[in-house]
Formats: C-alpha cells, structure tokens, sequence
C-alpha cells in the first residue's frame, strides 16, 4: 500500500514518523479479560506527547477499557502500560497524573461550578490563592465566568459539559481522558465543540486521547485515529490515511460509504492490475503498486463520491460501467445513487447537488454510465 | 361540568376522610381537654346535650377553662416524661441512623439482582405482628433470656446482665423496630447515585475513603434526614416500647399519658398532654414537610 502519497510536509506535527521520539503513552502487549471474557486483546500502541488521539469503535470495541485502563479503573491482566518512563498499571486513578472527563460529566451536583473545578486542586492541597487563580483560569478558558455559583442543575448540557472540561482540565493533567465528550450535544453544538475542543487542546499544548463511536468527531478533531473492533486496533493512522487508504474491509466498511467488490487479480502491467469480478463485467483498472501475486482473491473498495455517474459514456474514462438507477437518496447537498449493475450488484454513487433538485438530470429507472479514475480505489485484502 | 364535578369528588373524598377521622376526634379530645374531671360516665364535665340547643352549647363553652394546662406545669412529672421522651427518641435516632446507614450503603452496592432479595429482608418483619415482635424482646433480653444464656456460654459474663426493664433495651426495641424506616429511604437515596461520581472523584485526586466523605455522604443527606424524621416521629410518642421494655424509671409521655387516661381515669389532663404531645410533633413534621419538599424541587 502506498501511503507515501498522503504524507504531508514534514514541517506537520507527526512525532509518530520520528523514530527518535519517545512516545508519552504506550500499551505494550496489553490484554484485559473479564472473567472468560477478553476485553482487549494483545494490543500495542504508542501516544505521543501533544497528539489528539481518537479511540474509534462501535460499542463494545474495547475502546472504553482502553481509556478506563489509561484512568486507572482497570488494571491490565497482561502486558505494560507506561506513561513516560513509568509504569502505570496498577497505579490508582487519584496518583496518576491523569485526569478524565466523563461521559455523564459526573459533575458533584451538591457543589457548584466553583468548587467542583476546585475539587482536584483542593485535594492536592493546593494553596487557597492558586486555587483561585487556577479556577478563574479555566472559568475564562470555557468562559463560564458568570456561572461560578451555580449548581450543575442550572446549566444547560453545554454548559456542563464545559464544566466538566475545566474540571478535567484544572490539575494540568498529563494525559486528559474524554470518554464521549459530545455524545449528549445535539449537532450542531457538538460541531461548534469539537472546535473548541481543538482550540484548546492547541493553547495548552496537552495530550488528549478521545474515544467515541462517532467517525466524523473522530476524523474532525483527531491527530490520529485507532479504530478498534473486538478488542483488537485494525488500524493506526491519520484521519486522510484511514479515510481513503484503509488497509482492511473492517476499516473500509467502518468509515464512511464504500462499494466493495470482491474478485481476482489480473496480469499485472505499467499501470497496475486488472480485477475481474464478474462475468460480463468490464475489468477494474486499479493503479496500485501492491506486491500482491497475479491470480490471488482480492477486494476493491472505493468510496461513492469517487464514482461518477452520467447519461453519456465516458470514453476517456479508467473505468466505466453501465447501470440503472435503483433509487436515490436525497440529503439536501449530496445525492446517493443506487445503480442496479447487470448483474444484480447495487453500486452506491455520490454527487454534489450543484444544480436545483427540479434540474436534477437523472431519476428513477434512467440508464447511466459510472465512471471513476485508476487512482480512486484501493485494494484490499 | 362533570369534570368539575369529578374532580371535587376526587379531592373532597381524602378531605372529607381526614375531616372525619382526624379533625373530628381531635376536637373531641380537645374539647375533653378543656373540661373538668368527674364521677360519671363519661368521665367528665360538661357534656354537650344536644336537645338543650344553642343555649346549651354557649354554657358549655362558658364552662371551658385552661387549668388542665396549667396544672401540666405545675406536676414535674409531665415535662420531665416530655424530655425525657425527646431525649430517647433522639438517641434512638441516632443508634438507628448509625446502624441503618451501612446497612443501606452495603444494599446499594450489593450486585443489582441481590437488590429485591435484600430489600425483601427488610421489609420482612411487618409481616408479623408488632406487638408479637416486642414481646419477642422480651425472651431474649430477660435474665434468663436467650442473649444472656449466650453471654454466659461464651464465658463474656459471669452473672446475666439486667438489660430488660432498663432505658437500654427501650433502646434495642426502637432500634430494632424503626430500622427499616431509616434503611429504606436511605437506600433509595444512595441507590440511584450515580457511580461516576465516585470515578470522578477518585480521578481527582481522592481515595475510595475520602470519595465517601466528600460526595457519597453529602448527597445521601436527603436520605439521612428523612430517615431520622420517620424514626424520630413516632419514637417521642411511643407507648409499647418502654411499656413492655422499659423500667418503671423509663418515662416517656405515651407512658404517662395511659396512665393517665387508664389508670387515673383522668381523660381531661390525659387529653391534654395529649394535644400538648401533638402541638411538640407538629415542628418536626413541619420541618420534615419542608425538607421532603425541598428535595423533590432539587431532583427535578
């Protein structure tokens, strides 16, 4: 697989490229079982310092014991978990120079905003002064400044939710831990957050490590991005890697939209391999560099807005394949075209809606061609 | 219209129950404890006839004094039964507050499907008889009782303790009787915590034992207050207890007040110690009504 294509500037922050840099978190061989359970299963990672990482998985991934092990609620059955030089796994949550911001923000609701962002600094025995100063720090920095006296109760979601941050924030932690931070926002509050929450992130130059189910927050705020199922990471990389170069159907089929076809390699030449995938089909040209054997099983996956549909034939295209519309799904900006190929396979298409929907060229039962370039796909395993 | 109608209904009928169940019988006694003592059946005078009309019903008011009141001030032995009622109960609250609090925090951990086994257990004894219950104490604490036997088998005791007919086991019977009233609303009160709080807090910096103080224990304090009240209440009137239990130094007003009422045959000053016994309960119920109100406006 190619991923030299999507590196960008070395001047970026990617301390995962550096062979030299020591990295701030790191599972080595960590497996958690709950009783005949295996929770997290033999799992390696690194965390490096200043880095937005995204734990992303559908419930039950293992995601949440991740971050409950980072925390100190789980100790680890196997495997070490370092933090710096130190090994942290079975270091109690209240030693740790790690804090977490809950799912539920777990706000004392019998403090108010005041002393609940005080609470970690009074228990570190802070003295009365800097726990002033540090709490009107945060307050301005979630700018809840008005909001000092009040209890939880008479704040809306978003406000809790900021207060939990400060709170979480407060102790400058090494490591801050947010378990679904937006999951109880409604949308378009939880984007407005995700940017808040990179905006801080950046002023205090700290290590953030996010889980959440949700793949757009993950790919909006994240660094990298480690997408779990059943205990084990599928894939390590950057949002832009995960996203058009997944390295497995899982990975493919978990982010985003895919069409995936399933057939066998072809002779390779200059421009790289033919799949054929069925009878009556027109082989797929894939430009790919894959060290793959000819003949071997291999799965094509491309994502609909890399497919374009049109009435007439697309002479000069890599690829093209004839099809009707199935139906279409209409989002306001985009439109999803289900094509219905010859041989019964349903092919998902997107294309901006850059015209009025009345204009729309295609509808229902319309034959059409869809078309994409050599370089839009990737094969799979 | 019928709606209206209906709604009256549905309202006026809990009035009209407490109007003649509570209101009535306490004007009743109230009057009684205006009059005088006498020789008769019943026990005192006057009496409202009713065939002597509005004429009758002025001489009767007329006839109506304070002096059972007064006389309460002047006999020691009502405001020390008064006090020392107050003081028992308040003891007792505590003892069962001190023994019902870990019961109902170990409840609330307990795994969630041992929960209704577990509530079941406290709520068992009122199946049987109250009374059966108290008589219960007695074979166990009386000097040949199961309790001293035990002491005396373990070599804890040379001779059986006298626990029965002492203040002490007036405290064992309230204890044991009021517990589940403490337990129960504690436990509703820590069960539906929220265990985050407790990670939150350990996050921050505490340990599991100082997590209790600073946050288990400040917000089962609805819990603790209303648990206290339902214990504290009916424990200053109780009349069973120290009767069956208690010793003859054990005074509590609901004491005095049937030997009053039976032994005396004095339903004029029994009347009113016991709308005095009711004016004194009024304040804790008051406060409780306030405090139970207070937290239903913080939950929602």
């Amino acid at each position: 697989m190619n991923i030299s294509s999507a590196k960008k500037p070395s001047a970026r922050f990617e301390p995962w490229e550096d062979p030299n840099e020591k990295p701030l978190v790191r599972f080595k061989n960590v497996t958690k079982r709950f009783g005949s359970f295996t929770a997290i299963d033999d799992i390696s990672l690194d965390i490096y310092e200043r880095e937005f990482f995204a734990l992303l998985g559908p419930s039950g991934c293992g995601k949440t014991t991740m971050m409950r092990m980072l925390a100190g609620f789980e100790t680890p059955s196997e495997g070490i978990i370092s933090l710096g030089e130190d090994d942290i796994g079975t270091v109690p949550p209240y030693k740790r120079p790690v804090n977490m911001m809950f799912q539920s923000y777990a706000l004392f609701p019998h403090m108010t905003v005041e002393a609940n962002i005080a609470f970690g600094l009074k228990q570190d025995k802070w003295p009365k002064n800097l726990i002033q100063e540090r709490v009107e720090e945060m307050l301005s920095l979630v700018q809840l400044r008005k909001f000092a006296k009040r209890k939880p109760h008479q704040l809306s979601g978003g406000q809790r939710q900021r207060v939990a941050l400060a709170r979480s924030l407060a102790k400058k932690p090494k490591l801050l831990l947010l378990d679904e931070p937006l999951g109880a926002l409604d949308k378009k509050l939880r984007e407005q957050t995700q940017f808040e929450l990179m905006d801080i992130q950046e002023k205090l130059g700290m290590t953030f490590v996010i889980v959440t189910h949700d793949q757009e927050e993950a790919m909006t705020v994240a660094s990298r991005i480690a997408v779990m199922d059943d205990g084990k990471i599928m894939q390590v990389a950057t949002p832009e890697v995960i996203y058009e170069y997944p390295n497995s159907r899982y990975v493919a089929d978990f982010i985003g939209d895919v069409n995936i076809i399933e057939g066998q390699l072809g002779n390779r030449t200059e421009e790289g391999v033919k799949l054929s995938w069925a009878e009556g089909q027109p082989e797929i040209a894939i430009a790919n560099n894959t060290s793959r054997s000819e003949n071997e099983n291999a799965c094509f996956a491309i994502r609909p807005e890399k497919v374009h549909v049109s009435r007439e034939e697309p002479v000069d295209a890599d690829n093209r394949i004839r099809g009707q519309i199935d139906d279409i799904a209409y989002i306001g900006n985009l439109s999803t075209y289900y094509v219905r190929l010859s041989n019964g396979m349903i092919f998902k298409a997107q294309e901006s809606n850059r015209r009025r929907l009345a204009n729309r060229e295609f509808t229902w039962e319309d034959q059409v061609w869809l078309s994409w370039r050599n370089t839009a796909g990737v094969l799979l395993d | 219209m019928d709606k209206k109608l209906g709604r009256f209904l549905l309202i006026g009928i809990p009035y009209f129950w407490l109007f003649l169940l509570f209101l009535v019988p306490f004007g009743i006694v109230l009057k009684i404890s205006f009059s005088d003592i006498a020789v008769a059946i019943p026990p005192y005078t006057p009496t409202f006839d009713f065939e002597s009309g509005w004429e009758g019903f002025k001489a009767l008011l007329a006839e109506l004094d304070f002096e059972n009141y007064i006389w309460l001030t002047e006999d020691d032995l009502y405001w020390t039964s008064y006090l020392s009622s107050l003081r028992i109960a308040f003891i007792s609250t505590v003892l069962t507050l001190l023994i019902g609090y870990p019961l109902a925090y170990s409840m609330a951990k307990a795994p969630s499907e041992w929960r209704p086994t577990l509530l079941m257990l406290i709520i068992l004894p009122f199946w049987t008889s109250f009374l059966i219950r108290v008589y219960a104490w007695i074979g166990i604490l009386k000097t040949e009782g199961l309790l001293n036997q035990l002491l005396m088998f373990l070599g804890i005791v040379d001779d059986p303790l006298q626990i029965l007919n002492t203040d002490t086991a007036v405290y064992i019977g309230i204890v044991y009787s009021y517990l589940p009233f403490m337990v129960l609303p504690l436990y509703s009160s820590l069960e539906k915590m929220d265990g985050s709080l407790l990670e939150a807090a350990q996050d921050l910096g505490c340990t599991a034992i100082s997590a209790f103080w600073k946050v288990t224990l400040p917000l089962s304090i609805p819990g603790i207050i209303a648990g206290s009240f339902l214990v504290f209440i009916p424990a200053i009137g109780e009349f069973v207890i120290p009767d069956l239990l208690g010793g003859s130094n054990t005074k509590m007003i609901g004491k005095t007040l049937w030997a009053e009422f039976f032994s005396n045959r004095d339903w004029p000053v029994a009347s009113a110690v016991a709308v005095l016994l009711l004016l004194l309960l009024i304040v804790p119920i008051v406060l409780f009504q306030k405090q139970q109100e207070r937290a239903q406006e913080a939950e929602q």
